[in-house]
């Protein structure tokens, strides 16, 4: 079987390295180069602390056991800066501290290991924090990767087992049994695919997707998986079969080298909140780290301000704001850079794992938001098993493409 | 200029236009004073405490008693604008004042806003403030370039700025017996500098062959007639170097410094013309200092942050130097590198054109052919000293690429020439190259030639330089490009900078002129 997995970021290296070991005939594509897309621009948490009990929470405990199975199988794994650091969360507030209690109480019954700390325990593990917190919890699980030198490192051992890599490569449209639905006969031409219109409502197989055409030419496939993050709803609207997959624009700062001074991963409670809201407006949830080389990343806004990449400094400022009531002391510690990406999210907040119900071929691995760095292994790992018919390590039903909120409004009504 | 072309800058509701002008040097200080002639309020600031620029990097007050003007060439013409400017009613100076960053408005017809960080950067009292100008004039300049080999990390080897800086404004000289290496006219300054400031220059090396230098100055003889004082200041170098007996050796390089601890030693070589060093020419000098050039990078983070077009490898400007971005136009060293009365006569343009006005209007024609003049020269000297395409040549494996993060060409090739890790921003983030206190300042041009030439389909360029593919030919919303240009966060700022509001302190209030 040929698969042609669109995107390079960390959920298309970690489909193709995963179908690649399958022995499917894997090219992965991707228009710019590996990670260079939201995967580069962001950070690298691997979280449990974050997820309430449900499908989200599942996958991630899948994708916390896989990693370091498959970091251990890598060769040269140095690059992925695994660290199993373990994630502290604290509240700042009365009300904070009745919220982070109940969450974690919740997430012990679903299986989390979530230890609440006292002020001594907290002060040892986090010398420099404020001692104004009302509450704290710690995540040992909690886990951290350069997301950059784990997508590549990912995709480094897809190419080994045979995986053919197409850099510099756009995906344009899709070939059918019928031939091209945008009525475009001959591959290489043609600026886009512009299909969508005819291709929003459902097909008999006969229509079953059987090449894909890209900037290169066509590519024959016998399946397709989108994994083109916070493009995969246009990717997917050029293959026919449009999903609704919107950016979150997220923007982190980064100060200059600094001796130890944050040891663990530390969270302001209201991460918590900010992840499933809804809301258009700024939310800066302290996410607080160190890195290997000594800086301080300090994550993360939330707006939805559709591909805008301006980097505003008023979301700057809430983020320095937010990490000072934190860290008191960092102050005077200088910010080096600041960069920024787009998450890719659906409006129910869940992936989208698993084929597509309008067009057989297509296969989708998309949508994880804020945690697809974390996601990614686990996510690669039960699309194989769903494409090979194996036993899924959990239950897929959650992250299908044919729900509404992934289909959106006019695209359901096509595939009713 | 006549006096009605003051009623030009006044169409904003009878109110003059703002212009915000950033960088005080020649081009800076220019185009503030031609803004200021076209009837427009001026902001002019610098992060610098005074104005003047590279070029005319000042004294220290103690030594400005003496005879400025030996030193510094055009001395008299920079007071005259400088003491203008500063005691204009219209304008304000803003020295200490960098810009961290700019924010492209909502509105895309309008000029970005300017963040500006205010207070001596070593200061503990430094406020954030937030300019919105009707017209932006951006004229950072540009700082060395310097091209790794092997030693270059060591004490004792300096920027040739660096060096002429510490010559000309701390008289301080950064050795006794010293080299000066690298390429372009910005050589003989500096070797001149040290000469003033007491050290033995053993000699001038310049990279490009004497062919090479002879094709690129003689192309059109008759525009170097019209740079008769550029022409007339590199004579009196090249004469204050025949009198010292400093030998100018043309396609020679120093290919790697040596020392314990701080450099000894320096090994020189002949280069072919495309600067790939030739075996056994090679020559060990003992020194003290070395200080090297391989000519100017300019500073285009804001340039970039305002959404300015780039082309080849400097802002593009038109005949009247706006930029591509609404309202911001560009002047000096960011355009092109052709020294500082060019930078003068765009920086004029840019100010008067900033300020509403007419480009055609014959008051700034004689602006606009020395502009003109300026941008031959720029060609002229871009022709005569090219980087050549085989200075890696001179790398060894273990030889430092990044300085600040310790990334070495082994590293850096093996992680390029990787189809996995090999794009531009998976390489930066893999081995750091760029992502150290400088931000790519010094090694990011280096990176990206490197990056680029291991790519399987690359081919240098003209200049030496592969081109830097790391900016996607069409842009694609939402996929930032990873050029090294790009640093949103323009100037270092503080924590609990950044956590302020943005404000004055009251007692600056009404301020207009800080004088000094
Ligand atoms: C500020 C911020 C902080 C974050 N922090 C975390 C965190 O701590 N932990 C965590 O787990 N996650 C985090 N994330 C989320 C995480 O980065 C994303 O979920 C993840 O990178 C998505 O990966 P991807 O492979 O789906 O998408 P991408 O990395 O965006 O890859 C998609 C690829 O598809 C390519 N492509 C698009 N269109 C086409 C086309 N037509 N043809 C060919 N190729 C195409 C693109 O070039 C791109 O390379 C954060 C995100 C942001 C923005
Ligand atoms: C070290 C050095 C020495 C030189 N010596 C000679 C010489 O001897 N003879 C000669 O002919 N030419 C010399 N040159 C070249 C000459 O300096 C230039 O031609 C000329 O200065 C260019 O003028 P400019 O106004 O474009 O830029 P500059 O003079 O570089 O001025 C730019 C100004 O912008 C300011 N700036 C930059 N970024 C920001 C920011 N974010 N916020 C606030 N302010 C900012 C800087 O502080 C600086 O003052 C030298 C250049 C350098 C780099």
């Amino acid at each position: 079987m040929r698969v042609v997995v669109v995107g390079a970021g960390i959920v298309g290296a970690a489909c193709a390295r995963e179908l690649a070991r399958a022995g499917l005939a894997v090219t992965v594509l991707d228009r710019g180069g590996p990670a260079a897309g939201t995967t580069a621009h962001g950070e690298g948490n691997i979280l449990v602390s974050d997820k309430g009990p449900g499908p989200e929470l599942e996958l991630a405990k899948l994708s916390r056991s896989l990693w370091p199975e498959i970091l251990d199988g890598l060769p040269n794994a140095g690059g992925v800066e695994w660290d199993p650091k373990g994630g502290i969360v604290v509240a700042t507030t009365p009300e904070g501290a009745r919220e982070l209690e109940k969450f974690a109480e919740s997430q012990r019954a679903a299986g989390v290991t979530a230890e609440a700390l006292d002020a001594a325990s907290l002060a040892a593990a986090e010398p420099h924090l404020t001692r104004e917190v009302t509450a704290a919890v710690h995540y040992p699980d909690d886990a951290q990767v350069q997301p950059s030198g784990a997508a590549t490192a990912l995709l480094s051992d897809a190419l080994r087992h045979g995986a053919d890599l197409r850099t510099g490569c756009e995906l344009i449209g899709v070939r059918t049994h019928d031939g091209y639905p945008d009525g475009s006969r001959d591959g290489a031409s043609g600026e886009r695919g512009g299909a969508s219109s005819v291709w929003s409502v459902s097909r008999a197989d006969g229509n079953r997707l059987t090449g894909v055409r890209t900037s290169q030419g066509v590519i024959d496939a016998d399946l397709v998986v989108n994994a083109a993050g916070p493009w995969s709803g246009e990717v997917a609207a050029r293959l026919g079969a449009p999903i609704d997959v919107r950016p979150r624009r997220g923007e982190v700062l980064v100060t200059a080298p600094l001796p130890p001074t944050v040891f663990h991963k530390v969270y302001d409670a209201d991460y918590v909140g900010a992840v499933g809201s809804g809301s258009q407006d700024l939310q800066a949830s302290t996410v607080i780290e160190s890195t290997g080389a000594g800086t301080i990343l300090i994550g993360s806004s939330r707006r939805q301000v559709g591909f805008d990449d301006r980097i505003r400094p008023f979301v700057l400022a809430e983020l320095a704001r937010k990490a000072l009531r934190l860290y008191p002391s960092l102050a005077g510690v200088q910010v080096m850079r600041a960069y920024g990406g787009f998450r890719p999210y659906v409006p129910d907040h869940l992936p989208v794992i698993g084929p597509d119900p309008r067009l057989p071929g297509l296969w989708h691995a998309t949508g994880h938001e804020g945690a697809g760095i974390g996601l990614s292994v686990g996510t690669a790992r039960l699309l194989r098993e769903l494409v090979t018919g194996a036993v899924p390590s959990l239950d897929p039903e959650p992250f299908r493409a044919g729900r509404p909120a992934v289909l959106g409004a006019d695209a359901c009504e096509g595939a009713a | 200029m006549t006096r009605n072309t003051d009623a030009r800058a006044r169409h904003t509701g009878g109110r003059p236009r703002h212009v915000v002008v950033v960088g005080a040097g020649p081009a800076g200080l220019a185009a503030a004073a031609a803004a200021l002639r076209a009837g427009a309020r001026v902001t002019l600031l610098d992060a610098s405490d005074r104005p003047g620029g590279q070029y005319h990097r000042m004294l220290p007050a103690a030594y400005e008693a003496e005879d400025n003007g030996r030193l510094h060439h055009g001395w008299d013409d920079f007071e005259r604008l400088r003491t203008h400017v500063q005691s204009h009613p219209r304008a304000e100076w803003w020295p200490d004042s960098a810009v961290w960053a700019l924010e492209r408005p909502d509105d895309t017809t309008s000029a970005p806003h300017v963040h500006v960080l205010r207070g001596p950067a070593d200061g503990t009292e430094r406020y954030r403030s937030v300019l919105t100008p009707d017209a932006l004039v951006l004229a950072t300049g540009a700082h060395d370039r310097v091209l790794p080999f092997p030693g270059w990390q060591l004490p004792g080897v300096f920027t040739a700025g660096a060096a002429q800086a510490l010559a000309k404004g701390e008289r301080v000289v950064v050795g006794d017996e010293v080299v000066v290496a690298g390429s372009g006219p910005f050589l003989l300054p500096v070797a001149a500098s040290l000469l003033e400031a007491g050290s033995d220059v053993l000699e001038v090396l310049e990279a490009n062959p004497a062919s090479t230098v002879l094709r690129g100055w003689s192309r059109r003889p008759w525009e170097l007639a019209a740079q008769s004082g550029k022409a007339a200041e590199l004579a009196e170098y090249t004469g204050l170097l025949a009198r010292h007996r400093v030998p100018y050796r043309l396609g020679r390089a120093v290919i790697e410094a040596r020392g314990d601890g701080r450099v000894e030693e320096v090994v020189t070589a002949r280069l072919t013309a495309d600067w790939t060093p030739v075996p056994g020419t090679e020559r060990t000098v003992p020194v003290d200092a070395l200080c090297v050039t391989h000519g100017f990078s300019p500073q285009l983070e804001l340039p970039v942050a305002a959404g300015c077009a780039l082309s080849e490898g400097f802002v593009q400007v038109d005949d009247a130097q706006r930029t591509t971005a609404p309202g911001v136009y560009a002047a000096g060293e960011i355009t092109g590198i052709a020294g500082a009365p060019a930078a003068r006569a765009e920086g004029l343009l840019a100010g008067w054109t900033a300020a509403g006005g007419d480009p055609s209007d014959r008051t700034v024609r004689d602006v606009v052919r020395r502009r003109d003049r300026g941008r031959a020269f720029a060609a002229r000297l871009a022709a005569a000293h090219p980087i050549g395409t085989g200075w890696p040549g001179w790398l060894r494996p273990d030889t430092l690429i990044c300085r600040c993060e310790e990334t070495d060409y082994r590293t850096l090739r093996a992680a390029a020439e990787d189809p996995a890790t090999g794009a531009p921003r998976a390489v930066k983030l893999g081995t750091r190259a760029g992502l150290g206190p400088c931000q790519a300042r010094m090694c990011g041009p280096a990176v990206a030639d490197l990056c680029a030439r291991r790519a399987p389909d690359s081919a240098p360029a003209h200049d030496g330089l592969a081109p830097d593919r790391s900016v996607p030919e069409r842009a694609v919303p939402g996929l930032a490009s990873a050029s090294h240009h790009r640093r949103p966060v323009a100037q270092p700022i503080r924590l609990g900078e950044l956590a302020a509001s943005p404000g004055r302190p009251p007692e600056e209030e009404g301020e207009h002129t800080d004088e000094r």
